[in-house]
């Protein structure tokens, strides 16, 4: 059976924004398909949710259970692969997949969200889950009892290094500004640790090893000085980046790279919508990327149904 | 006939929860291995992915890294 691959409406991504467009969409009974790597996105990391109303509390897994429940009551198609392209033809959008699939559509919400920015230096990517990781959380336990170093002096560095310091013989922890950016209260029980050592203005250069990690070399801002440091585990934390790859040659991006869009989660083309974490919408919340997941839905039904019929029979047209 | 998997895991992964709570709805019977305290499966896991990263999902020998749905699907059917 030929794979159907035309919709009303492709929507990109299932983080909290993603799937909250996805559930209007499929109200509205918009012929979806939802395009995405994984299921959650950014939320899936959140130790707990003390801000997401109806939930005193609430683990961002246990969340994102409760959102992919939601979503799949309805009958709505969910590709698990990863965009490399959008292309805007003649007022439709075609989504090019890494697995070489193509998925066309009269309208597309962007809702992929952030992953974690790398370090850039020579050795992070050869060394990727082979001792350079990017969640903690995730891998931190599998470093027990070994040297590690921590990238990034921000919240998430610091709860790197909290989590690793209960576990770890040493921990460094390695941030470019004169002193510790995160909250202070965290900050205080990690200075209080006898086996973390912090070095501040101190960026890394290279990571380096053979099957696994062996080391970093450091060098620091002020003083030009490089050292080594032995360690087998390297764990950044130095932010998020939007995954907006795919879409710069279509869409102005600002200096963050995010998608700008107005209030009613429109970008600067007809028909193509973008929400959540991936937009230059200020506040970066699960809350705020539901409700504009919402605004983008809808803003697209509309679009939708407001467009000429003979825009809308295009499905025929390219199919005969 | 049934296939035999294993997941390794760390509780705290929540794509590690994700990967086991998708394979305890399609009803497929599993072994989970705790990586953060069992060392023996700690080694084993590398030795058979190569890497550090959880989950890694063992299909009847096929070694799957992370939780990737669609070639879950695929060694599973």
């Amino acid at each position: 059976m030929e794979e159907k691959n035309f919709y009303d409406l492709i929507i990109l991504g299932a983080g909290p924004a993603g799937m909250t467009a996805g559930v209007y969409a499929a109200r509205k009974q918009l012929d979806t398909l939802v395009i995405t790597s994984d299921i959650g996105g950014q939320a899936t990391w959140s130790d707990g949710i003390e801000n997401y109303l109806g939930y005193v509390y609430i683990t961002g897994a246990e969340l994102v259970k409760k959102f992919e429940e939601h979503l799949t009551k309805f009958d709505i198609k969910i590709e698990f692969t990863r965009v490399v392209r959008l292309v805007h033809d003649n007022g439709l959008f075609t989504v090019h997949t890494e697995d070489t699939r193509e998925f066309t559509a009269r309208s597309v919400i962007v809702a992929t969200g952030k992953s974690p920015r790398m370090l850039d230096v020579p050795g992070e990517k050869e060394f990727v889950g082979r001792g350079v990781t990017y969640c903690a959380t995730c891998d931190g336990p599998l470093f027990s009892g070994q040297h590690v170093a921590v990238v990034g002096g921000g919240n998430s560095g610091l709860e790197a290094a909290l989590q690793l310091m209960k576990i770890c013989p040493k921990v460094y922890l390695l941030e470019l500004e004169d002193k510790l950016r995160g909250d202070e209260i965290v900050q205080n029980k990690i200075k209080g640790a006898q086996n973390v050592e912090i070095l501040t203005r101190t960026t890394v250069t290279s990571i380096y090893g053979e099957q696994f990690v062996k080391g970093i070399f450091t060098r620091n801002l002020d003083t030009g000085e490089t050292g080594q440091l032995d360690v087998t585990g390297v764990f950044v934390e130095i932010g998020l980046r939007p995954n907006t790859g795919f879409i710069k040659d279509l869409l102005t991006l600002n200096r963050w790279g995010e998608i700008p869009v107005d209030c009613a989660s429109r970008t600067a083309i007809p028909g193509l919508y973008a929400a959540g974490d991936v937009t230059d919408v200020p506040e970066k919340q699960i809350i705020v990327a539901a409700g504009d997941g919402a605004k983008a839905a809808l803003g697209a039904y509309s679009y939708l149904v407001r467009l000429p019929k003979a825009t809308s029979d295009w499905s025929a047209l390219v199919a005969s | 006939m049934s296939k035999t998997v294993t997941v390794y895991s760390t509780p705290t992964c929540p794509y590690c929860k994700q990967a086991k709570d998708y394979l305890t709805e399609k009803g497929v019977a599993f072994s989970d291995r705790n990586v953060a305290t069992d060392l023996d499966a700690r080694n084993q896991m590398v030795q058979k992915s190569g890497q550090l990263g959880v989950p890694v999902i063992d299909v009847d020998g096929t070694i799957i890294v992370g939780f990737n749905r669609t070639k879950l699907d695929e060694l599973l059917s």
